[in-house]
């Protein structure tokens, strides 16, 4: 065995207790950042699969980037207005189909038109404020995971009665209604009609499930009192992670609003960002604390080792080499801590996946976690890094020691 | 005469603080191959401080120390240390043995550090030198298992491992009973007579002081007599 070696494997086994606390707080660290992470990224993972999986990639809408200008502002160069009606602009995407058909011809994916809309939702003596979005059920499936989601009835069952609608299983619940319940819906345009439901749905999000009807886009468009409106084209792009940059594009070319999932969810993205820093922090001071151990025993060593320091040193051994033996002996407790670590974190990850419960925001049976080949490489690397720190000082003060002082210490 | 394997020119040695030690003052001192060297001196004369100054343990605050006719007041800490490990081997009072190594572990320390042999021929040798100062059947022994003058062969023989020309012993008997202490000194006598070594001891024993070529007398920090005690010493 190399010297360096076999001096510090001789100096930690001779310290077999201590250095055993210093491996168990590094393995501790270890396990539970690994687990901490595989956690964190796991719930991150599956909250945004879910999040993409239950809503378009890219929603373009008939609202405009920019305010329509006044035709005085468009004629005089004035700074202000008053009194002035903005201009009337008639609702809805021009020439749906058409653009439609344009955006089919480059954006990587699918796309369907489909009426946003407001109504009143009447049923046994309840009213209940429900978002209705009328749907193609013949192209919906390619853009979300409804026909999926369906609890009851299908996607095709909105063609079995003149006004089919399918509720959202906590909405049906709410106001107690079933399938073939008669239900009344009245518009913000003062449409109102009879309408059948046909079949529930469930998205496992508690907002979307508890407001949100889908009907077909000619029942919305008679609730919008338009015929042959569309107010939304959705979008669903072959990899979700492009859909910022194609709706940018889309925007250019349509001149509509087009947004992103990212960017209709940047809250909860800039919040999964401040979350992961935090994470991140805290793993950081678990492997710090943990590093305390590693450097009281190499600090330890080095105390009781002075003796030994000096003779090796009158012998002709450089404090290079000093310095290594003790480096050696902190990255040892680190890389021995660190591989058990590894164990101990997927046990603990393991242990976490199998519990149940459920959050009032959705209904997932078990924690979602991740298993990383980054989290252990990390966990392992900032673990090495730490008793590399630890190791250091208390190898350099043993380096710096002048072998003579030791020498007529022991004389 | 051949040219001097150590030489001190001009040494002082103090150490700072509130009020300045002066450990050595103006040294000049050549020792000469195959010489049995005793220093000598009451307690505190600066004997040890002398002894770690020729060994270059410690830097002189003026004058210069060579070895094999080299300065070393220019050398780095790597070369004085590959000095240390090639040319001088040394000897203290307590056996200085690193207590977690067998004592063929601890023989075999400076020939790993020196890293020219392989780790067989290094076992070897050292087998062989606890073997030629009597101690082969207790190879695999750590050093808490052999008595003082035991402990002490074993650092004799470390301080040959690398086959060093001159070996710097400080005080070698100081700890040992009088059997112990002839044995180490017989050892230390061979060395030279035997084997052309070159052995420089801090003592206080002035009886085994008589027995050595030379006599260095120090007092406070001064070589107050530098006298030859047999005709042979130093042209052997």
């Amino acid at each position: 065995m190399n010297l360096i070696l076999a001096i510090a494997w001789t100096h930690v086994r001779h310290r077999a207790r201590q250095t055993l606390v210093a491996i168990v707080g590094v393995m501790t660290g270890v396990g539970f950042s690994v687990m901490m992470a595989a956690m964190m990224e796991g719930s991150q993972d599956d909250f945004i699969k879910t999040l993409v999986d239950s809503l378009p990639h890219i929603s373009v809408t008939d609202e405009l980037r920019e305010p329509t200008r006044q035709p005085a502002d468009i004629r005089y160069r004035a700074a202000e207005f008053h009194g002035l009606t903005p201009e009337v602009r008639r609702p809805g995407i021009k020439n749906p189909m058409a653009t439609i058909a344009s955006l089919k011809t480059w954006v990587p994916g699918a796309l369907t038109p489909s009426v946003q809309s407001k109504a009143v939702l009447r049923f046994a003596g309840r009213n209940l404020t429900t978002s209705i979005i009328g749907i193609d059920p013949r192209t919906e499936a390619d853009v979300s995971n409804l026909a999926t989601h369906m609890r009851q009835g299908s996607l095709t069952s909105l063609y079995r009665a003149s006004n089919a609608i399918l509720l959202g299983d906590r909405l049906a619940s709410k106001i107690g209604a079933r399938v073939n319940s008669n239900i009344t819906l009245a518009s913000a345009e003062g449409a109102s009609m009879s309408a059948t439901v046909v079949g529930t749905f469930h998205t496992g999000f508690r907002a979307t499930d508890e407001t949100t009807g889908y009907v077909l886009l000619k029942t919305a468009q008679v609730l919008e009192k338009q015929t042959g409106i569309v107010n939304e084209i959705r979008v669903r792009t072959a990899d979700p992670m492009q859909a910022r940059l194609i709706s940018e594009r889309i925007g250019e070319q349509t001149g509509y609003k087009s947004i992103s999932w990212q960017e209709a969810q940047e809250d909860l993205l800039s919040a999964i960002t401040l979350r992961n820093v935090l994470m991140y922090t805290i793993v950081g001071a678990i492997l710090l604390v943990a590093s305390f151990g590693t450097y009281n025993i190499i600090s330890t060593i080095t105390h009781e080792k002075t003796r030994d320091i000096a003779i090796l040193k009158s012998l002709g051994f450089m404090d290079q080499t000093i310095r290594a033996i003790f480096i050696f002996e902190a990255v040892l407790v680190g890389f021995v801590g660190a591989v058990l670590g590894w164990i101990f974190g997927y046990l603990l990850t393991r242990g976490l996946a199998s519990l149940e419960f459920k959050t009032p925001f959705s209904d997932f049976n078990h924690l979602p976690v991740l298993y990383s080949a980054k989290h252990y490489a990390l966990a392992a690397g900032v673990a090495l890094l730490s008793s590399l720190v630890a190791g250091y000082f208390p190898a350099r003060s043993a380096a710096r020691l002048h072998p003579v002082d030791i020498i007529r210490g022991a004389t | 005469m051949s040219a001097a394997l150590i030489e001190a020119r001009q040494v002082t040695k103090v150490l700072s603080g509130i009020v300045p030690v002066t450990l050595v003052r103006d040294i000049d001192l050549a020792i000469m191959p195959r010489e049995f060297i005793a220093i000598t001196g009451p307690s505190g004369s600066g004997k040890s401080s002398l002894l770690y100054l020729l060994g270059l343990l410690d830097l002189p605050t003026s004058g210069e120390i060579l070895i094999d006719g080299r300065s070393t007041t220019s050398m780095t800490e790597r070369e004085r240390a590959r000095v240390r490990l090639t040319r001088l081997g040394f000897v203290f009072q307590f056996h200085f043995l690193l207590p977690e190594f067998t004592i063929t572990e601890n023989v075999a320390l400076p020939m790993r550090g020196l890293g020219k042999l392989p780790p067989r021929a290094i076992t070897a040798r050292a087998e062989e030198l606890l073997d030629s100062f009597g101690l082969g059947d207790h190879r695999h022994k750590n050093p808490d298992q052999l008595s003082g003058g035991q402990r002490q062969r074993v650092a004799v023989a470390r301080a040959l491992a690398n086959d060093p020309p001159v070996i710097l012993a400080d005080e070698p008997t100081g700890s040992l009973d009088s059997v112990s202490t002839a044995q180490v000194f017989g050892i230390l006598s061979d060395l030279v007579a035997l084997h052309g070594k070159t052995v420089v001891a801090v003592t206080h024993d002035l009886n085994l002081a008589s027995q050595m070529h030379r006599r260095v007398h120090v007092v406070d920090g001064r070589v107050v007599k530098d006298e030859r005690l047999t005709a042979a010493a130093a042209t052997v």
